[in-house]
């Protein structure tokens, strides 16, 4: 099976720059990256991937067995940075893909110079203690969310804009193509991502790491950021005077600071 | 027809529309303000952190909420749901920010009062002279009337993809009742079997069995029912177990089909006769040497393939046999073969040899199969069902019928 392929890596930039992967998130594919990537990509060789089952990747690749863990993804982070042979890297993972990171950097942490965590949560449902920010009953309606709005993704269209994503007269069905999943692949992403704990993954994290979190975020409160930041050793929490939880969309300049920071810092 | 006429008439409508446009317009008595503050929907304008620095009366009505309450405390998704704004944070803002503008994105209110709004939000960004983005218009509308809808649109696709799955839990658990879920080890012999179903929620009609006889005999059969479906089915169970039945009775492989298709002539025909292909073959251990003395009967089933030890291979004709259950008194022909060390009996149903192999419909062929089979051996039963196993998944959309293949095999001498 082609890696590069299944998860559409492509490879850009300086080429004898550092090298830098972004990973997506929950809901859309690798072009919300598209406002920090420029940046980055006048100093670095910047890798972007879309996860399985989002954006380009090769949907027929995906399984519910494989990918109804964060482990699934992890595995073809781990593959992609393998298959790339392009030597250590920093990983920039945002929401989700943070943990997806974690867990790729704990199991082989030599294919990893550093991580940049943006807007991070190990956990996101209350656990005593600890204020993950929802409960079960939150995701569930956050599923309904998701069965009432397909997205510009529809069963009969889907194949048709896969196979011609350049085709212009398509234009219409494209709208909201960032974030055009098939719905059954949505649900199961939904629940690796807002049900998996993560918590006691952070502190076997070697590789150095740099948390960059929203001041205002309401999925990724202020607070777990600082869980995370406590329990990662030796890593850095930066805060951006940023508004929700997409920081790379509402303050690109700043997120981009923030990773050539992490790059280029010690 | 007088010249002129429309002209006439045309300044006739002319004036009409000068004297009544005036009066229209001055009646409604509306204004731009109260369009917006009493819209049939709900406006509301947020700053790009989020904050609400807008909102008009009809919004404010439905949320039970006041315009203080609002104003420069709450963020939009403050009004939403949880999961809702899981939902917002997720795909809603990010497709804004990219697009410039979402529409028609299902989302639930929150009211005052703690109960749910079902709304289509569009929402679109407004920027200033230098392109940077000002502040989101967001227009929502009450979807109560429409999300009920969905939901039932919603149920109704559960409940058929409920359906779907019992329908092929069923045709699993009657597909395995056709075929022997192992094949029982046959003394002296390598026995091998495959079953490539085409279709996962419809019963085929392809069937074959394995199964020992008096006297250290075995009846082995591979058939074929017209049709697919329940109705065949139906033939397929009752044609296993009348060959099984008759063969313990009496297992010369002519009588065996001749009793399998006065049983078929005796099943009520309602639109057309149950019929089917078979092959019925009788296994008889030979003193000495090993290997066994087989006495075949066809019944309008593709031929035998014979894969000897000597890396031959050819057909076992069994020329002249009829369909079984078609005529009351049909006539099956026989063929005996000597099954030595080394040599291998495939038995196969025309899903192979039916297989299209170009898109233009060519078939795979009696032909390609022969010289696959001149290939191949010599061979051994799981060998060759192995091969073929392959062969059959190569032929990948073009292999669109249910395909059982079952082969004996003799060890070679020495082994």
């Amino acid at each position: 099976m082609d890696v590069l392929k299944r998860n559409h890596v492509s490879v850009s930039g300086r080429e004898s720059g550092p090298v830098v992967m972004l990973a997506h998130g929950f809901g859309c594919d690798q072009s919300l990256w598209r406002l920090v990537a420029p940046e980055l990509e006048k100093r670095f060789r910047v890798v972007l991937f879309d996860h399985v089952g989002a954006g380009r990747s090769d949907t027929a690749a995906w399984s519910p067995e494989r990918y109804s863990t964060l482990d699934g993804y992890a595995q073809d982070v781990l593959e992609i940075c393998r298959e790339l042979g392009l030597g250590p890297l920093t990983f920039v993972g945002h929401s989700v893909s943070s943990m997806i990171g974690v867990l790729a950097a704990v199991q082989e942490p030599w294919l990893f110079d550093k991580l940049v965590l943006l807007t991070p949560s190990p956990s996101y449902i209350d656990d005593g203690d600890y204020h993950g920010g929802f409960s079960e009953q939150d995701i569930d309606e956050l599923l309904e969310s998701l069965d009432s709005n397909y997205l510009g993704w529809s069963a009969t269209m889907a194949p048709v804009i896969m196979g011609n994503p350049e085709r212009p007269e398509l234009g219409r069905e494209l709208t909201n193509s960032f974030c055009r999943t098939d719905p059954e692949i949505a649900r199961v992403f939904a629940r690796a991502t807002f049900l998996s704990d993560n918590r006691a993954d952070l502190a076997k994290v070697t590789v150095p790491t740099l948390i960059v979190e929203s001041a205002r975020d309401t999925i990724a409160p202020r607070e777990v950021g600082a869980f995370v930041h406590a329990q990662i050793p030796g890593s850095e929490l930066v805060t951006l005077d940023s508004t929700g939880h997409c920081p790379q969309l509402s303050a690109p300049e700043a997120t981009a600071e923030a990773i050539i920071a992490a790059v280029q810092g010690p | 027809m007088f010249p002129g006429g429309d002209e006439a008439n045309e300044s006739w409508a002319a004036g009409d529309r000068d004297q009544e446009q005036l009066p229209f317009s001055a009646l409604l008595e509306d204004s731009a303000e109260d369009l917006y503050e009493n819209a049939p929907c709900g406006y509301v304008s947020t700053l790009m952190d989020g904050r609400i620095a807008k909102v008009n009366g009809t919004l404010l009505k439905w949320l039970g909420y006041r315009r203080e309450d609002l104003i420069g405390h709450k963020q939009f998704s403050d009004l939403l749901t949880i999961g809702g704004r899981l939902y917002h944070e997720t795909h809603f803002s990010p497709l804004l920010r990219m697009q410039g503008e979402v529409n028609g994105i299902a989302l639930e209110l929150k009211t005052a009062n703690g109960s749910r709004l079902p709304v289509l939000v569009t929402s679109t960004i407004k920027q200033d002279s230098d392109g940077e983005p000002l502040l989101v218009r967001t227009t929502l509308l009450d979807a109560q009337d429409r999300r009920t809808y969905e939901r039932e649109l919603l149920r109704a696709r559960e409940q058929a993809e409920r359906e779907r799955e019992r329908v092929q839990r069923l045709a699993e658990t009657l597909q395995r009742t056709l075929i022997p879920p192992t094949l029982q080890p046959v003394p002296g012999s390598d026995v091998a079997a495959h079953y490539h179903f085409a279709s996962s929620d419809e019963v085929g009609g392809d069937f074959y069995d394995l199964f020992p006889l008096a006297a250290g005999r075995w009846g082995f059969f591979m058939g074929d029912v017209r049709g697919k479906g329940a109705d065949a089915a139906v033939v397929t169970s009752l044609a296993r177990y009348t060959l099984r039945a008759a063969a313990v009775s009496d297992p010369v492989p002519a009588t065996v089909l001749a009793n399998l298709n006065t049983a078929l002539n005796q099943q009520p025909q309602e639109d057309e006769p149950p019929f089917c292909t078979v092959i019925f073959g009788l296994l008889t251990p030979q003193e000495g040497d090993g290997g066994f003395h087989i006495v075949l009967a066809g019944g309008g089933h593709p031929p035998a393939l014979l894969l000897r030890a000597d890396g031959s291979a050819d057909h076992v004709p069994t020329p002249g046999g009829q369909l079984v259950g078609v005529v009351p008194d049909a006539q099956f022909a026989t063929a005996t073969v000597s099954l030595g060390p080394g040599d291998t009996l495939l038995l196969y149903t025309d899903g192979l040899t039916e297989a299209r192999t170009s898109d233009s419909g060519e078939r795979y062929g009696d032909d390609a199969l022969l010289d696959f089979a001149r290939v191949l051996a010599p061979t051994s039963a799981p060998e060759a069902v192995e091969a073929l196993t392959v062969l059959l998944d190569s032929f990948g959309e073009g292999l669109d019928d249910d395909t059982a293949l079952l082969a004996i095999s003799v060890p070679p001498a020495g082994r």
